[in-house]
Parts: structure tokens; sequence; C-alpha cells
């Protein structure tokens, strides 16, 4: 540090100045400001401990830096953790200097006061110091034979991560997390440090398991159902890490809701919610925060429209963000009035007069009001401002929804009317404005000066170059066309082929991995087994006398009574007679990762399919495996991956070992050609299993209604041949659609990475 | 001869009207052509039929079909007596005798073996032959054949043969639209509108999660039974939780997603 020349002291300050009697220039320049900040926070004695602590730490012989980040940072630690606390950060200084680890003095200092707002008591912040010491003993080394002892390499890394780990983790999960680096890394400095750094793999596991809070990867389904079933709505759901990225609050865009990956219960101090009075607390749990936030932006997705920002400043556009999220939260708790109670627990409450409107910028603090007064309506604001705005709201929300329009036109006059010198000053109120479970509005805006032209002209049709497949001849299939109302008759080609074959040891290490699951379903496998020869009992006529009934009846009938005439059994074959068509989806789609799982959507199907071959052979139904993609109605592929006759062995599974996903999805085509197969089985039922991850469609079909009508029509012509069809859809959104083409038969999987569980069980519970 | 009145519905049940079923209800009748009632369960099928013979002024025979029964169980037997022995009409044979409205409820839970006796009965020929009493009744000119069933149950080992399917004229219901769904409620519980409107919202909470875990939705029936208890003074969150949410689910996190919309709907 350069000075210039010795800061002045002023009289007032001079005997404190005295008091911590060191010379270094670098502190004098900063005390004056230090001990100012200080004595806003601490007593007059808390001030003397102050100065006294600064004074052993300048003089520890460490040089000048623990003492300076000391006096910035020890006012901090001592209003949240008591004054007491000044005394513990020197000892536990001074103890690091004596050792080795002075070192970690600095990084100690540095982080400490954050690490005393998470904790907040001076208990755990002793809690802390103590799990601190017991990191550096345990790895403080000294080899043997030699008197030197080595640095722990952990502890300065420790400290800068700290904050960041107390966000996420209780103060036992941190010892957790510290004990597992300190025990597994003692021999390895580099590895340990990687560790202590948050680098290594197995610390960022280690993290999550020892986190606490309501975590999303465990309650999508949950969230999943809520989506659904309150506002028929869903996506895939992208968590966050509050721990690990710059991002604060939730968001969606075309890839998913993005949520963070945990909220913790939430402990309000008052029975009302945040920084109220009032006696009582009131627990939100974490389910309840995520339902909070999911609301929010179903409400924005139902609500919302995007607007042209490009004319609207970033004050009024501020002002549009608050408008409309109060808008579409009014008519979600019109649908859902119980969600009131909801978000005024979440929502902060802005205190009327802690900002000074002359002084600060305040135009965030006169929305946030708005805001709670809209959620709120005993808030008893007094800002005229304020109460005209909520008025004038609350009459435009009694006519009607509104629109996102409207919302801009009233914030425009809102700000315009309540503009004040100091809103453009740099120094803007924050307190209690934030309302952390609603989305960062980026779907509100659309840029038309960024705007990307090029993507508003149409690519020219893609067909993709058709490999030469080497096959039977075409056959033509018709295809509905729901405008005409009518056939059109040979209009697909169908081209069936064998499919590529693989490594059939791929499937049975599928298999291997899934053999609990196998095990489980076996127990139920052998339940539905067909026994030859089932007895009926309680036939008037049958193929012999059933002695219990026939007595019973004789004494009836002797004793005056009417006797019960069904005395004969028969037995009856229990053959099941059902044959099985199972017909996937091969089309690009399925490249993609499943939702929650680091596996593609093919793979988990690939897995899924070959549990269910399994499942189906042991139970013995005839069953065929086919595989379908499209490109264009000129050339869909049916790929044959296991016929009827066939039994199945390992050329079967090396077809489905070799499962690959490309192109489009012409699904009736498809159905109808496996229906001309499953037709001629002889059995009672035929079933015809479609797995699928969305839509039909192929790229020369613009009228997305169109192929969905005729995978409607095929389903009823498979319905007339006596061929039960069901769809297991992979589709998230597949609501809009799979009704419409399958009325009751079909189920949605929402967590594709059950699909290996689910499908057998699926199967089974359709042909008990 | 069987006394008629006893299977006349004497009281006019509350039935309220989807759509033209009514009219093409009776369209059938008039032509005594056989019907089909599809639908998910308690979702008026039964109320329907019912409402129908009443303003037909028709006698109405119903049975509840079931795994067990057997075909004498609908067209009957010979029962032994001291004096020997003495045929009894099932239910159908004197449906067909005396001209009612035969409801054969739940069609597909008996055995297709079972179903088949029907078929005279629905084609032209409109006879019934008792095949052991060596008799083939002609059908009162009054008779009709109703079926009921539930394609929601999904197993294809429940499902009606084609030659039975394709005997019928068919009417496809399903749950009532929201507000008419709310005036249902109202009348049969006598609640008022709002309170009816709540539940109706919980209901299709239940039913948008069909296919997602639920086989099927929240029923009117238990909706009205929801509406009974809080009529009867059980609070609307308990009354719901124990009408709506706890009979159709074992699924936890089914069962939590609808206490939300519970608690998010009543305040
Ligand atoms: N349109 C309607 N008008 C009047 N009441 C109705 C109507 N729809 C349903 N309900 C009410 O729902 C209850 C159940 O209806 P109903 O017994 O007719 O169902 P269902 O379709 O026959 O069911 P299931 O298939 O289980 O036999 C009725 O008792 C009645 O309270
Ligand atoms: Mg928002």
């Amino acid at each position: 540090m350069l000075v210039s020349e010795p800061a002045t002291i002023s009289a007032e300050l001079q005997p404190y100045w005295e008091r911590l009697n060191v010379g270094f220039p670098q502190v004098r320049a900063v005390f004056a400001e230090c001990l100012t900040e200080a004595q806003a926070l601490l007593s007059e004695e808390g001030i003397n401990s102050y100065i006294d602590n600064a004074r052993f730490l300048g003089k520890m012989g460490r040089g000048v830096e623990p003492i300076l980040v000391y006096l910035e940072e020890a006012p901090t630690v001592a209003q949240h953790a008591g004054e007491h606390s000044l005394l513990m950060l020197k000892d536990f200084a001074y103890l690091l200097s004596k050792s080795t680890n002075f070192g970690a003095i600095v990084p100690f200092l540095q982080t400490v006061a954050a690490v005393s707002r998470r904790l907040h008591s001076q208990e755990l912040l002793q809690q802390y110091l103590d799990l601190s010491r017991q990191l550096m003993e345990d790895t403080t080394s000294s080899v043997h034979g030699h008197h030197k002892t080595f640095a722990s390499p952990a502890l300065p890394e420790f400290f800068k991560q700290a904050p960041k780990l107390l966000e996420i983790l209780s103060l036992q999960g941190l010892k957790n997390w510290a004990d597992y680096g300190a025990r597994y890394y003692n021999d390895h400095p580099e590895r340990q440090i990687e560790y202590f750094a948050l680098q290594s793999a197995d610390s960022k596991a280690v993290l999550q398991r020892e986190r606490h809070g309501t975590l999303l990867v465990d309650n999508e389904r949950k969230l999943d159902l809520y989506m659904h079933g309150l506002w028929q709505d869903g996506d895939p759901f992208i968590p966050y890490s509050v721990a690990f990225d710059e991002l604060r609050v939730p968001y969606f865009n075309a890839e998913g809701i993005r949520l963070p990956d945990v909220y913790d219960d939430l402990q309000l101090p008052s029975p009302t919610g945040r920084g109220a009075g009032g006696e009582g607390t009131l627990v939100i749990s974490g389910i309840d925060r995520y339902r909070a936030a999911l609301a929010h932006i179903a409400a924005h997705r139902r609500w919302s429209k995007p607007v042209i920002a490009d004319n609207i400043s970033p004050f009024q556009r501020m002002a549009v963000e608050f408008f409309e999220d109060i808008r579409v939260e009014q008519l979600a708790m019109k649908l859902y009035p119980g969600l009131r109670k909801l978000f005024m627990a979440l929502h902060p409450i802005p205190i009327e007069d802690a900002c000074d409107p002359d002084q600060q910028s305040a135009v965030r603090h006169r929305l946030a009001m708005v805001s709670r007064a809209m959620l709120d309506p005993a808030c008893g604001y007094r800002n005229k401002d304020v109460c005209e705005i909520v008025a004038r709201f609350q009459r435009i929300m009694a006519e009607g929804e509104s629109s996102t329009l409207e919302m801009v036109d009233l914030a425009i006059s809102f700000i315009a009317r309540t503009r004040r010198q100091a809103d453009l000053s740099a120094n803007v109120y924050f307190d209690n404005t934030e309302v952390d479970y609603r989305d960062d509005n980026r779907h509100l805006w659309i840029f038309i000066e960024e705007g990307d032209e090029e993507e508003a002209f149409d690519k020219p049709e893609q067909v993709e170059q058709k490999e030469v497949f080497s096959g039977l001849p075409p056959r033509h299939y018709p295809e509905w066309d729901y405008s005409a109302q009518n056939y059109r008759p040979d209009w697909v080609s169908v081209y069936e082929g064998l499919h590529p074959s693989g490594n059939a040891a791929d499937i049975d290490r599928l298999l291997e991995k899934h053999a609990a699951l196998a095990k489980r379903l076996k127990k139920i496998l052998d339940l539905l087994k067909p026994q030859d020869k089932v007895r009926i009992r309680y036939q008037e006529e049958g193929s012999e006398l059933d002695l219990d009934v026939a007595i019973r009846s004789l004494i009836d009938y002797k004793s005056g009574a009417q006797p019960d005439p069904r005395i004969n059994m028969s037995h009856r074959n229990d053959g099941r007679s059902i044959a099985v068509m199972v017909l996937l989806d091969l089309s690009e789609s399925l490249n993609e990762k499943a939702a929650g799982s680091p596996q593609t959507i093919l793979e988990l199907s690939q897995e899924a399919v070959s549990l269910l071959g399994w499942a189906v052979e042991k139970l013995g139904d005839p069953f065929a495996i086919a595989g379908f993609h499209s490109n264009t109605r000129h050339d869909v592929r049916y790929l044959h991956i296991k016929g009827y006759s066939e039994k199945w062995d390992d050329s079967v599974k090396a077809r489905l070992a070799a499962m690959d996903a490309s192109f489009s999805t012409r699904m009736g085509a498809a159905m109808r050609h496996a229906a001309h197969y499953l037709e001629q089985q002889p059995t009672d039922k035929k079933l015809m299993l479609i797995l699928t991850d969305g839509q039909p469609a192929d790229i020369d079909s613009k009228d997305g209604e169109l192929l969905i009508a005729d995978a409607r029509q095929a389903v009823k012509e498979l319905d007339r041949q006596g061929i039960y069809s069901y769809c297991i859809n992979l589709d998230p959104k597949a609501d809009e659609y799979v009704a419409d083409i399958f009325g009751r038969q079909y189920t949605i999987i929402d967590n594709i990475a059950q699909l290996p569980q689910k499908l057998p069980e699926l199967f089974i519970s359709l042909t008990k | 001869m069987t006394n008629l009145d006893q299977y006349k519905v004497h009281q006019q049940p509350f039935y309220q009207a989807q759509g033209d079923e009514v009219a093409l209800y009776e369209a059938a009748y008039s032509a005594r052509l056989p019907v089909m009632v599809k639908g998910p369960t308690g979702c008026g099928k039964s109320r329907f039929i019912e409402y129908m013979a009443w303003k037909l002024n028709k006698p109405l025979i119903t049975v509840a079909c079931n795994e067990d029964m057997t075909a004498s169980d609908l067209v009957g037997r010979y029962l032994l007596d001291a004096n020997g022995t003495r045929w009894l009409d099932g239910p159908l044979t004197t449906a067909a005798r005396i001209g009612a409205i035969c409801y054969l409820d739940e069609i597909v839970e008996a055995r297709q073996d079972t179903t088949v006796v029907i078929h005279p009965l629905t084609d032209h020929r409109r006879t019934l032959p008792l095949d052991k009493k060596g008799e083939l009744i002609a059908a009162h000119p009054d008779f009709q054949l109703v079926i009921s069933y539930n394609p929601g149950y999904q197993s294809l080992m429940k499902d009606l043969k084609q030659s039975t399917k394709q005997r019928f004229t068919a009417f496809e219901f399903d749950y009532p639209a929201a507000e008419m769904e709310a005036g249902i409620l109202g009348k049969e519980a006598g609640i008022e509108l709002g309170l009816a409107t709540q539940l109706v919202k919980i209901g299709q909470v239940a039913r948008n999660l069909k296919g997602h875990g639920l086989d099927e939705g929240i029923s009117t029936r238990l909706l009205v039974y929801a509406a009974t208890l809080i009529k009867g003074g059980v609070a609307a969150k308990a009354a719901c939780r124990m009408a709506l949410v706890r009979p159709i689910t074992d699924d936890a996190d089914i069962r939590d997603t609808l206490d939300h919309a519970i608690d998010a709907t009543f305040v």
C-alpha cells in the first residue's frame, strides 16, 4: 500500500489511536473509518475490547494484514455473535499464529464475518471455531523423525469456502464434510486442497449428501403433479445451485423451469410472515416454497404476454415487472384463495419509514410496498402514492383479468407521477424489497434491437438424405385426412427391414443392472403364470359334483329350505391368451437426455424394453418388438427386432443392443403395419404397446393436427380389428394430445428414469 | 303375474342433462334399440337410466354384474321345493316378459360366456331362449336392454367382445363441465354454489392427474359425498380429505398434491 501522507486522526479519536498503539501507516489510513463503523455497532466496553484485541494482533509479528482485516471485519462479527466474539477471534488467530498455520489467519478473518452472519449466535460461532481447530489438528502433519511440522494444506481453503458451505449446510453438515476430507486425504496434500477448495467430485458429492432442506431432486414428481394437477402445465425442472451459481431467483425459458436445488423450511418469527410483529412463529416447508415459486411461474405462463422492451426505461421496466407479478398473483389467488397465505408469508414487508425518499432511490421500496399492500390489505401503509395506486389496481382487478399491456400503462403512469429527485441516486434502498420466490421475468420482454432476424426466414425444408435401406418392397397404407374426413389412399410407404445387430451381451448387462427389480417382478410373474386347470365352483352344470356344496344343499332340502342348485363344478383351462406387439418410436428426439437422468431417453427405453422382453418371455405370451421412424410419407421405416416365432435369444438381444434413433414419428402408418402382424395371432386378446416420447410428426406435415388425427384413426381401426392399443408416453406435455389419440388407453411417465421399472409393471397390470 | 308397479320409478329422480342425451335416448327407445352407456365411474350413468325409466314411465330392472354371475343368474333356473321342481325367472327374463327396461350395470365384470345370452334379445329376433325350460320368449314390445360399462378400467382382459359391442347404440358420458357439476352438487346435497364450485375445482385437479399415477379422477359421486359431509357439519378440509382424497389413492405424492390443492382452495 502506498501512503503519501499520514492520515489525520481527529482529536476525538486520538485516545483510541493511542490505546491501539501500533506504528503501521496502513492501519493509520483506515483507522478513523473503521472506528466510526465500530462505534455504531459496539458498546463502549466493546470498543475497548475491539482495540485491545487489535493491538494484540498487530504485535503478533505476522505483519500488518491480520490487524487490518480484523479492524475491518470484527464489528460485524460482534454484531451477529456478541461482543465476546472479539476476544474469541483474537484467541483463535493467536492459536493459528503459534502453529505452522499462520498462513490461514488472513483467510480466517476475511470470511468470519460472513460466517457469523449465517450462524447468528456466539455458541454456533464457538462451535465453528472448535471444528476449525479440530480440522487444523487433523490435517497438520509432522513427519516421523523430523521435528518440523507441516502446515495444514486444507485450512486456508476451508476458510475461504466456509461462508458458501454454510449457505447450504448446517454446522453439523459442515463438520461432517470437513471430517470426510480430513480422513480420506490426510496423506495427499494436493488432493486435500482440491477437496477443501470444493473442486473434487467427491467433495461436491459429500456436500450434497450433507445439505439440509428440501431437495428438488427428491420432489420432482410431487412438483410435477402440482403443475399438472393445479395448473395443467408442466415442463422439466432444472435445478440451479444456490451455492455455486450466480443465479438467485427462479426463471423459465424454452428449456424448462429453473428452481433452486434446495429450499430450507423457513421459520418466520411471526405468524403473519416476515418481519411483522405478533406472537408465535410460522413455518413454511420447503415443498410449499417450491409450490409458491411454481404457482407464480404458472400464473405468468397462463396470464402474461411478452411486451416489447425497447422503449421502456429501466425504472418503468422494474415497475412493469412488479405490477405484472402482482396481477398474475391476484389472478392465481382468485383461483386458489389459499395461496394468499403462502405468498403473504414469503413476501417481505417493506417498512414504510425505513427509507428516506429524499436521500435514497426509493422506487423499489415504493413498488415493494404496493406489492405487499396488494397481498395484505391490513398492512396499513400511509404513503399517498402507494395507497392511490393500490386502490386503482384493485379496481382494475375487480373488472377482470386485465393484461400485461394494461400493466405497462399503469407502470408508466405510476413512475411519472411519483418521480423524485433522489430516484436517480446510486444509493438504492433494497431492504425488504426482494421477493425471492418470484422469477426474474425474463419471459416478459422482447428486445427488437438484438433480435436475430435471420431466424425469421424459413429455413428450407431439409429432407435428410436417406441411406439405402435394403429390405422388402414397400407396403402402402392410407392416411386419414381429418379436414376432408376421408382417407388418402396408399399415401404412405412403409419399408420393413431387419434391425441391425450389436452386441447381445450389452443387453444381458442391462438386465443384470436391474437384477433386484427383475427379482421383484419375477414374484408377480409367477402369480400370473397360467395354471393349467382352474376349478370353477358353484355351477349348475359341470363336470363333477362339488361335494361340499351338494351336501349343504341336501341338508337345506331335507330341512325344507330352498337348496342351492349350483352343486357342480367344472374346470377351465386358464390359458392366458394374449399376444403382444411392442412398437418403439425410434425418432431423433430419443437421443436427448432424459430430464433428471444422465441417460438418454433411448438408453432408458432400451433398458425398459429389455426388461419387458424378459418378463413377457417368462410368462410365455407370444410377443414381437419393432421400431419405427419416418422421413416423409415416402419413407416410413419399420424395423423388425423380434418376431412372434423368434425366441428371446441372443440374436434378438443383439438387435435391441443396436437400437438407434433418428428422423421423425409417423405413428399411424407404423401402427397399421404392426397391426397386420398382430392381427394374425390366434389369441383371444391382442395388445399393442406403443412407446413414444412425443406426438406424431413428420417433416412433410406442417399441420400438427394431421398426424395426430391419423393416429387416432389408426387406434380406431385397430380397435375394430380387436387390437387393444395402449400408449406409454414419455413426453411431459403429452396431456395436450395423447388422450385425443388413445382415449383412456395411455400412461404418461413423468419421471423417465423410472421407465425400466414402470414398463413391465404396466404390462403386468394391463394383462392381469 | 308379476307386479309391474314394484319396478316403476315413482318419484322423479333429479337428473341434470349434459346435452341432448334425453331426446336421443327417447329416440332409441321408441325404436327399441339396445343402448350402451359408457363413462367413468360415478358420472351419472345409473342416474340417467333411472331418470329415463321414470320419464318413459316404464318399469326398470337393474342387475349389478359381477365375475361370479352365470347365465342362469340372468335367465332363471329350476328350484327344488317340497313338491318337486319349480322354474324361477331371472331378472332378464322377467324384464322381457313384462316389458321393462333391463339395465345390466358394469357388464364388463361378467364373464364373456354369460354376456352372450343377451345376444338374441339385441337383434331383430328380440327373443330369449330358455334352453332348460324349453321355452322361447318373445320380448314384450316395451322391453329394452341397456348396459353400462366403464372403459377406464385399464385392462384389456375386461373389455367387451366386438360382437357384443356392435349390437348397441352408445352414449359416452364424462364428468359434467365445471359449472354444471357445481349445480348438481348444489341440488343433490343442498349446499351453496360457492362451496360447490370449490369442490369441483378439487375434482378437476385430480382429473388432471389421470394417467400420471391416477387411474380415475374424483367422481361426481365422491364430490356429492364430500358436499353431504360438509352439509352435515364436517369441516370442509376434513370432508375433502376423507371423501375425495383418501378413497382414490395410496400414492403418497398424489395424496400430498391433492391435500395441497385442498389447502389452496379453502382458506
Ligand atoms: N347428471 C347428473 N344429474 C344428477 N346427479 C348426478 C349427475 N351426475 C352424477 N350425479 C350424482 O353422482 C352420483 C353417481 O352417479 P351414478 O350412480 O349415476 O354413477 P354411475 O356413472 O352409474 O357410476 P358407476 O359406473 O360407478 O356405477 C349420483 O348419485 C348423483 O348424486
Ligand atoms: Mg415474475
